[in-house]
Formats: structure tokens, sequence, C-alpha cells
């Protein structure tokens, strides 16, 4: 009798996650990343930032290529609107780590994906940061995230594949928790 | 002294595995730092009660006989039950003994305590995993003035002042402590993290019950794809009582407790709570109800469905839309970190643990340190390792295991002392 394989591919190499979760377990050292990004100021609210290197598995590592964001706001901001808002980069990575999330839980739990689509919406009292109301925050008041998902499962276990890549979501985590974050300048 | 194997811990398990050892004539003593059933005694809160029935604390040669199979023990009663257990196997166990040290020497272990030094060929350490209560590094950055209480030092409303109070962890022990101070008037705060909901009660019986009987307890360490995950899940949700109730979140919101996200942060005197309370309770439901599916295929399988009570499904847990992410600390009077328990090993001198403290077993077998056990632990061997109910298998497969050990490297070398 052949045993049949998988047929479920998600594009997710999760022997590799695996094997490397087991090796990382034994080198909490190499487990140690830094990831980075630097900005530029451009002209008015434009910023253009960029990412290439990062810290992990105990050396320096290179993306393939470097990628840049531009940053703006739009024109009811009275700026040029030369990119996605701050806050929309916020939204896009939280969505795409929640995304990628949901990709290897499935394809570890071997569930076949079709399409997954998430919609975000972050709501946000601007007079937060207009300064006008000190008692209004300036971030998001709350984020609502939608999923649209065609999978070969029950909506229960999409559901639960939907959970997991939350409880295991970097970004989501960064978001619902504080961070200390230490902002300083270089003197000239 | 020199006896065969040492045994420390006086608890269940421990006096389960002397039962095993007297079977197989394994010359042994039980060492216990105070008195049997030690932690039970003085380490737990009043009101608590075991989450098994009566009818599950089954231990080699003993098993309840009383007429209310159905019903939790009491701690006076755990304490009777485990005492007249060491009573009935005539276990030697020596009281108000404390190890203070265990080491290799060249043939075999020696054993260090308040009341002599032991030399032995094995050593079992059945000390439990639940000896320090975990207090988590947020409590540092509290403004003076609150009252902390560990899960050791918690007993009962009365010992707190009036004043509103927060409850650190939903397992079972933050849900018991939440309710019963809730309803002695206090406003009550719980920070709520990964739980375990599952119902008292389903379809009739005990939820214990049904997983005792569709072999969810008896799973594996070897059968779960991430061990390491299954034995730092926390304990379920759950009470031991009369009125059998359930011990959700939903009741705690009915009688007025407020759930807020895990404990985060304190900072500038306020506590400040995770955004993640809608999923974990959304994890937690999902998770209930595929055991209660597993339950109800087993049910049809066995053709049970006309002996029970039909399936349904609970309430899903009802969160506020915006549950708070802060609150000042000046509306808390009192804090219970009810955040779990860790295994103290400050007197083992063996290099058997790993960076974060826990001995490194292969289902119990210490490979490290060939003739050292732990008994115990969370899914040492099974699900069930950590319930009394549990004890005795893993007591049966880790003496075997023992005896096989002694067989192997002390045969013909005299050393093995063995009772006649």
């Amino acid at each position: 009798m052949t045993i049949m394989a998988s047929t479920v591919d998600n594009g997710v190499n999760v022997a590799a996650l695996l094997e490397a979760r087991e090796a990382l377990t034994d080198m909490p050292e190499a487990a140690r990343f830094a990831w980075r990004a630097s900005c530029e100021w451009v002209h008015g609210t434009h910023s253009r930032s960029t990412v290439e290197g990062f810290f992990g598995l105990g050396e320096e590592q290179k993306h393939r290529t470097t990628f840049t964001f531009d940053a703006d706001h739009p024109e009811v901001f009275a700026s040029e609107d030369h990119g996605a808002t701050p806050v929309e980069l916020v939204l896009s990575g939280l969505a795409a780590c929640l995304t990628a999330g949901i990709a290897s839980v499935a394809q570890n739990r071997e569930i076949q994906l079709n399409s997954v689509k998430a919609t975000l919406e972050g709501a946000m009292d601007i007079q937060g940061i207009l300064g006008i109301d000190p008692d209004v925050r300036n971030g998001f008041s709350g984020i609502k995230v939608t999923y649209d998902i065609d999978a070969d499962a029950t909506p229960a276990e999409i559901e639960a594949i939907v959970a997991q890549s939350q409880k295991r979501s970097a970004v989501y985590d960064v978001i619902t928790n504080p961070t200390n974050v230490t902002v300083e300048v270089r003197s000239a | 002294m020199r006896t065969t194997a040492v045994v420390i811990g006086a608890g269940q398990a421990g006096l389960a595995m002397s039962r095993c050892l007297n079977e197989r004539s394994i010359d042994h003593i039980v060492l216990e730092r105070g008195e049997v059933a030690n932690t039970w005694k003085t380490e737990r809160w009043d009101s608590l009660r075991l989450l098994t029935p009566n009818w599950q604390s089954r231990l080699p040669g003993y098993g309840y006989e009383g007429d209310d199979p159905d019903g939790y023990r009491t701690m006076p009663e755990t304490i009777g039950f485990l005492e007249r257990y060491a009573d009935v196997i005539s276990a030697p166990v020596q009281t108000r003994t404390t190890v203070t040290s265990v080491r290799r020497v060249y043939d075999g272990y020696e054993v260090v305590t308040s009341r002599g030094t032991w030399r032995c060929e094995a050593v079992v350490i059945a000390t439990g995993a639940f000896n320090i209560p975990n207090v988590p590094a947020v409590a540092d950055a509290l403004p003076n003035g609150i009252d902390t209480l560990t899960l050791n030092e918690y007993r009962n409303p009365d010992q707190l002042d009036e004043g509103g109070v927060m409850v650190v962890g939903a397992a079972a022990s933050g849900a018991q402590i939440a309710e019963e101070i809730r309803l002695s008037g206090r406003p009550v705060t719980l920070a709520v993290g990964e739980h375990v909901r599952v119902p008292r009660d389903y379809r009739g019986r005990d939820i214990q019950w049904w997983m005792d009987v569709t072999g969810v307890l008896d799973e594996g360490y070897d059968e779960v794809d991430n061990v390491l995950r299954v034995r730092s899940l926390p304990s379920l949700q759950l009470v031991g009582s009369d009125d059998r109730r359930n011990l959700d979140l939903n009741r705690l919101t009915d009688i007025g407790v407020r759930l807020v996200g895990r404990l985060a942060g304190v900072q500038d005197g306020k506590a400040q709570f995770s955004g993640s309370l809608p999923n974990l309770c959304a994890m937690s439901d999902l998770k209930m109800n595929r055991l209660l599916d597993r339950i109800d295929e087993w049910a049809t399988e066995s053709s049970l469905d006309g002996e029970v009570a039909p399936p349904h499904r609970f309430e899903p847990t009802r969160v506020e839309a915006s549950p708070p992410l802060s609150m000042d600390l000046n509306a808390i009077r009192t804090i219970v970190w009810a955040t779990g328990y860790r295994p103290d090993y400050s007197w083992l001198d063996l290099p058997i643990l790993d960076r974060k403290g826990r001995i490194r077993h292969d289902g119990g077998v210490v490979d490290e340190s060939p003739g050292v056990y732990v008994m115990g632990l969370p899914f040492l061997r099974r699900r069930k390792s950590t319930l009394i109910d549990g004890a005795g298998d893993d007591a049966r497969y880790l003496s075997a295991h023992l005896a096989s050990y002694l067989d192997r490297t002390m045969s013909g070398s005299g050393l093995v002392v063995r009772a006649a």
C-alpha cells in the first residue's frame, strides 16, 4: 500500500520552520534577532523608509533586495499624498503578519487555503494627534480585522487557524501590548 | 544511612511510588519536609476543593470508599485521604525531614537532609510542580500602598482590606479566588491571560468523567505534537462545589467581576492590560468545543446517546466591545497573583536542569543521571500526570524502570539492599 503524500500546499515550508524551532530551542542565542529600518525625510510630511539588513542566527543578514516604503499624509491633511500614512503601514503590517501566520498554521494543520483576504479598519479620533483634547489618545481607539477565507476546512477549523495566528503574531503582540520605545538624537 | 531508593515528597506521587516499590520489595524511604500531604495542608486557600470527583482519586491499592463518589474533597478531606493511604500501604515516611542536597557519588546518590545523610542507588523526585508561586516581573513597578498576595499566602476574603481587588490570572485558582472575593462584596478586576474553559457538567456527567472515559486524560507525552506547550498549559477553569456550577468567565461577569486583558505592564501608577482578551476567549471557546465534539463522537460510537442528556453548546464567552486597556491603581487595594507555580529545585545538586530551571526528563526518566526519576509534573507521562488519579500509572511505569535499572547496574555488585 502506498501512503499518499499530503497534497496541501500553501507555499509555506513548515518542515523548515519546525526544524528551526527545534534547533533554536537548544540555541537561544541564535534566536535573538534585531529588525531594522531607516527613514529619510524627503519633503513636507513625505518620508522614505528603507529596510535591507537585519541581525539573526548569530550574524548579519540581508534581504534579497532593498525595499523602500514611501509614507506621507493625504490632501485632507494639507499634504501631498506621496504614500500611505504611517498608521496605514501599521495596519498593513498587522494584516501581513496575521496572514503569514494563517498560511503557516494552515499548512502545519494540513489545510488547503484557496483564498485569504483581510480587511482592516483602525478607528482614530484625530483630536488626539492635533492636541485638541488631551483625553483622546493619539493612536487607534480600536482596530477591526475581518477575514474572508476560502479553505478546505470547517468554519471552526478556520476560526482556530485565525486565532492561533493571532497568538503567534509579532505585530499583533506589538500592537496589543506596551513596548518600551527609546528615541534619541545623535549629536552632529 | 543506606537504602536502595529515596523518594522525596510524601504527596500522592511519592506515596504511589512507595506502594509500587513495596510491591517490588525495593527497600526505600520517603522523605517529607513537613507532614504527609504538606502542600495541601499549609499552602492552599481555605475554600479549595479538588477539581476532580471523589471516585477519581484512584491510587495503587487504594480508592474512594465513601458514599459520595461524585463529590469533591475539601482540603481536610484530601489530607485525610492521603494520610490514610500512607497508613494503608505502610509507607516508610520520615516526616519533618527537609532535603538540603542531592548529589551524585561514586556508587549512587547522596541525599543530605535535616536529619542525617542517606546513600542510595536511586532517587525519585516527587516534590511536585507547585512549590513556588510565580509573581510576574511587573510587580516590581507597583506603587506603594497595594497589598499583594501570592497563591501560598491567600487564604480567604476576610484577610483583605476593604477596597478594590485585582486578581491576575484566570486558571482554576484565579477564577475561584476572583469569584469568592467578588461575593464578599469587593469590586474585583480579573486580568485574563491564556485559560482553558471547560464546563463542570456536560450531558449530565462530570467533565472529568468524560475526559477519563474518552481517553483524553490517558494521552501520552509522546502522542502530542508539542510536549513543552501542553506541559505549560494553565489548569482547567473548574471549581469543585456542591452545586456543581460552572466557573467560566461568563459566570464571573454575571456576578460583577470586570474582565480585562493580561496584565502587561505597570507605568505611572497605572496597570496596562493586553488588547488580546477577545482572541484568548475565542481560542478557549474553540478549544472547549473541540473537546465537546470529541466527547459527542465518542458517546455516539459507544452507543451512549440514549443514556446521557443530548449534546449542547455553551454560550460563547462574553467580552465587552472595548475592554479597558489601563486602570488607575488608586482603585486597587489588593492584588492576588494567581499566576501559577514553579517547582523548587534549589536543593538539587545534579546537572539535570534546563536553562528555564526545569528537569530534563523523558516521561519521568532522567536519562542524564541514571537512577533519578521525577514525578508529579504536568503531562509528565500523560495528561493526568498531575492529578491524584494519574500518580498510579506513572508510579507503576517508573518503578518498573527503576527496578530494571537496579537489576542492570547492580547485579552481582552486592550493593542493592532489598527488603526481605
